[in-house]
């Protein structure tokens, strides 16, 4: 930022108001970092305490592991983005370990009780892809050291976003579970359209903040709202093509369903304009219906969203057992390592949050929806904070991200919206999820360091007046 | 199997636990809220700064200093100021170098702003370009083509 050309009778010097030795809170972040490695390794150990009788063995490593990992993300916060928000790497740290410990748990029920399906260890390498995550996130802080830098990139990280989306489409045996989703090679695969969520979201800010003004102010004025013209709904018409596009080829609702209603809620941050809401629902309800009609995919999901106790033994048994679980787990949950999780089917990833529930009940439940709510109010204050339109938008697109996809995630497992398919942010199984969504954090934490770092100039203002002697300021 | 009294203390120490993390990130948001507003203070213009201290409550009048409307004075609301060349505008400007949707002074709890609405030669504070929404505090001069307005109490 250049540094302000100081008007008549503006003293540099009053910038600094009293009391404001601006804290960095890095302080804080220590500490409920701390609380939150206490808190997973807790569960760790109540959960081998439960179900063994004794600690396990790899508790160690994993606790030595985990904090590591953490203290490493905090000293590079420390040194890259100093004036980061203090509660984003916390709660992802708790979120992320409240995971982890699940996925632990059942890896346990799995070798213990030999549920119906064939188990595997998933625990470490969870923890592996977390390490990886946080290798993307110090990557990302290092290397945008400021968030504007992205907004010209924008069309490159479009095209990347869509050739990542379409991938998995065009692609040969990409297919797990009906949805082809997946990019295989050796030995694991990988879930490009997280990753695309965040191009695409970069390039919607950048997008939106250019054309804003014409999408918010030509507009006709009819029934108290104001509808845009014509040719301004082309971007909305491209998302919801494109949304319906990966519909119709990856047979993935949640993608789908994601990516629309973060296209059509950065649009109304933008502009202002309640009428794009509504504009959004309709085309929603139309795609919705004209969907239901022809795909048999999205017809049984909507059956079993509707009535799932009349499928309960095809279709849908997920949901069923989900609900049974959260019926289990009542008020207070079973205690963990008290429950039958591994009851549900694909509990390790989509239905993580009916684990949660049955063995930590209601009020755990709540909690850690209330730790997501934390997340995304940080989010959207540094987006309310932060100066530039272009940051402004980027934190409120990456924050509504994460609660519509927590909200329609909590939504199918517990039977309030159909069944979609997508991962809940950080506490899923899932590397390519993990990893994609570290990445988001690490913008966050981005751009919530522009939003409160002090304006940096008028701190180092009054040292260059005194080195510059011969500036003259002009009336 | 360890003893019924054991699971019991787990289980809701557990929630406990959980909770306590809850309520101390509550508190540091509670402390962004109510506490040290450094990260609001600190992108406030200097000038803005001193006058809130001085206590005087927010501008009662908008009055243009230079150019062709010098002296006009317009009595400031609860509504936004829209100011450009067209018709509709609060202050229709008859300036070459204001576009017909120039800029836009909002009041957002008692304090104004001033936004560039997307204007051809820019709307300037303080010598200052105007990008986003940026405070206007009394007597800080917007320059918007040959027309100088300033906020007056």
């Amino acid at each position: 930022m250049a540094a302000p050309v100081n008007g008549p009778g503006t003293d540099p010097r009053a910038a600094i108001a009293p009391g404001t030795a601006i804290p960095t809170r890095r302080g804080t972040e220590l500490l409920l970092l701390g609380f939150a490695v206490l808190i997973t390794l807790a569960a760790h150990l109540i959960i081998d305490i439960t179900v063994t009788g004794s600690p396990g063995t790899e508790l160690v490593t994993f606790g030595i592991w985990f904090s590591a990992l953490w203290l490493v993300a905090h000293v590079v916060v420390r040194r890259f983005a100093p004036y980061a928000d203090p509660l984003l790497l916390p709660c992802v740290a708790v979120l992320s370990g409240l995971g982890l410990s699940m996925i632990h748990r059942l890896d346990i029920a799995g070798t213990q009780l030999g549920g119906d399906e064939p188990t595997s260890v998933d625990a470490p390498v969870q923890l592996v892809w977390a390490t990886v995550g946080l290798a993307l996130f110090i990557a990302v802080l290092v290397i945008v050291r400021d968030h504007r830098a992205l907004a010209r990139f924008a069309y490159t990280l479009a095209l990347i976003g869509l050739v990542l989306l379409a991938l998995p489409a065009v692609l040969p045996n990409s297919e797990i579970n009906g949805a082809k989703l997946w990019i295989r090679f050796g030995g694991f695969s990988i879930q490009p359209g997280e990753f695309a969520k965040i191009c695409l979201i970069v390039f919607f800010a950048a997008y939106l903040v250019d054309k804003r003004d014409v999408l918010a102010l030509a507009s006709r004025r009819v029934l108290r709202l104001e509808l845009p013209r014509g040719r301004d709904l082309g971007p909305v018409l491209l998302a919801w093509v494109a949304s319906i596009l990966v519909l119709v080829f990856e047979r993935d609702l949640g993608s789908s369903l994601l990516l629309f209603g973060i296209f059509v809620v950065m649009l109304y941050v933008a502009t202002e304009r309640a009428s794009w809401l509504v504009i959004g629902l309709l085309l929603f309800a139309g795609g919705a219906f004209v969907a239901y009609q022809l795909f048999s995919h999205v017809r049984v999901r909507v059956d079993t969203w509707l009535d799932p106790f009349a499928y309960a033994d095809t279709g849908g048994y997920q949901v069923v057992q989900s609900l049974f679980s959260l019926g289990t787990g009542g008020l207070f949950g079973a205690g963990l390592g008290g429950g039958r999780p591994d009851q549900v089917p694909v509990a390790k990833s989509d239905f993580i949050a009916a684990a949660i529930g049955e063995e930590l009940g209601l009020f755990g439940l709540v909690a850690m929806i209330v730790i997501y709510l934390v997340l995304v109010e940080r989010g959207l204050r540094t987006s309310l904070v932060v100066r530039d339109g272009f940051g402004k938008l980027l934190a409120a697109g990456l924050a509504f991200s994460l609660a519509w996809q927590v909200f329609v995630v909590l939504g199918g497992v517990t039977g309030l919206l159909p069944l979609t398919g997508l991962t809940t942010p950080f506490l899923a199984y899932g590397g390519s999820s993990l990893v994609a969504n570290f990445g988001l954090v690490a913008l966050l934490v981005r751009i919530s360091d522009a939003a409160r770092r002090p304006a940096a100039t008028a701190t180092s203002t009054p040292a260059k007046l005194t080195d510059a002697p011969t500036e003259v300021v002009q009336q | 199997m360890p003893a019924e009294i054991v699971l019991q203390g787990f289980r809701f120490g557990f929630l406990i636990l959980l909770w306590l993390f809850v309520f101390a990130a509550f508190r540091v948001v509670r402390a962004d809220l109510f506490g040290g507003r450094a990260g609001r203070v600190a992108s406030v213009p200097p000038r803005a700064a001193a006058s809130r201290k001085r206590g005087g409550r927010g501008p009662r009048h908008l009055v243009v200093t230079a150019g062709p409307l010098s002296g006009t004075r317009i009595t400031l609301g609860e509504q936004a100021i829209l100011i450009g060349r067209a018709d509709d505008s609060t202050l229709v400007l008859t300036d070459d170098f204001a576009s017909s949707r120039h800029a836009r002074l909002t009041n957002r709890g008692g304090q104004w702003y001033v936004e560039d609405l997307g204007s051809t030669n820019g709307t300037y504070l303080d010598q200052q370009r105007v990008q986003g929404p940026l405070l206007v505090a009394p007597g800080q001069p917007i320059r918007i083509g040959q027309t100088v307005l300033e906020l007056r109490s």
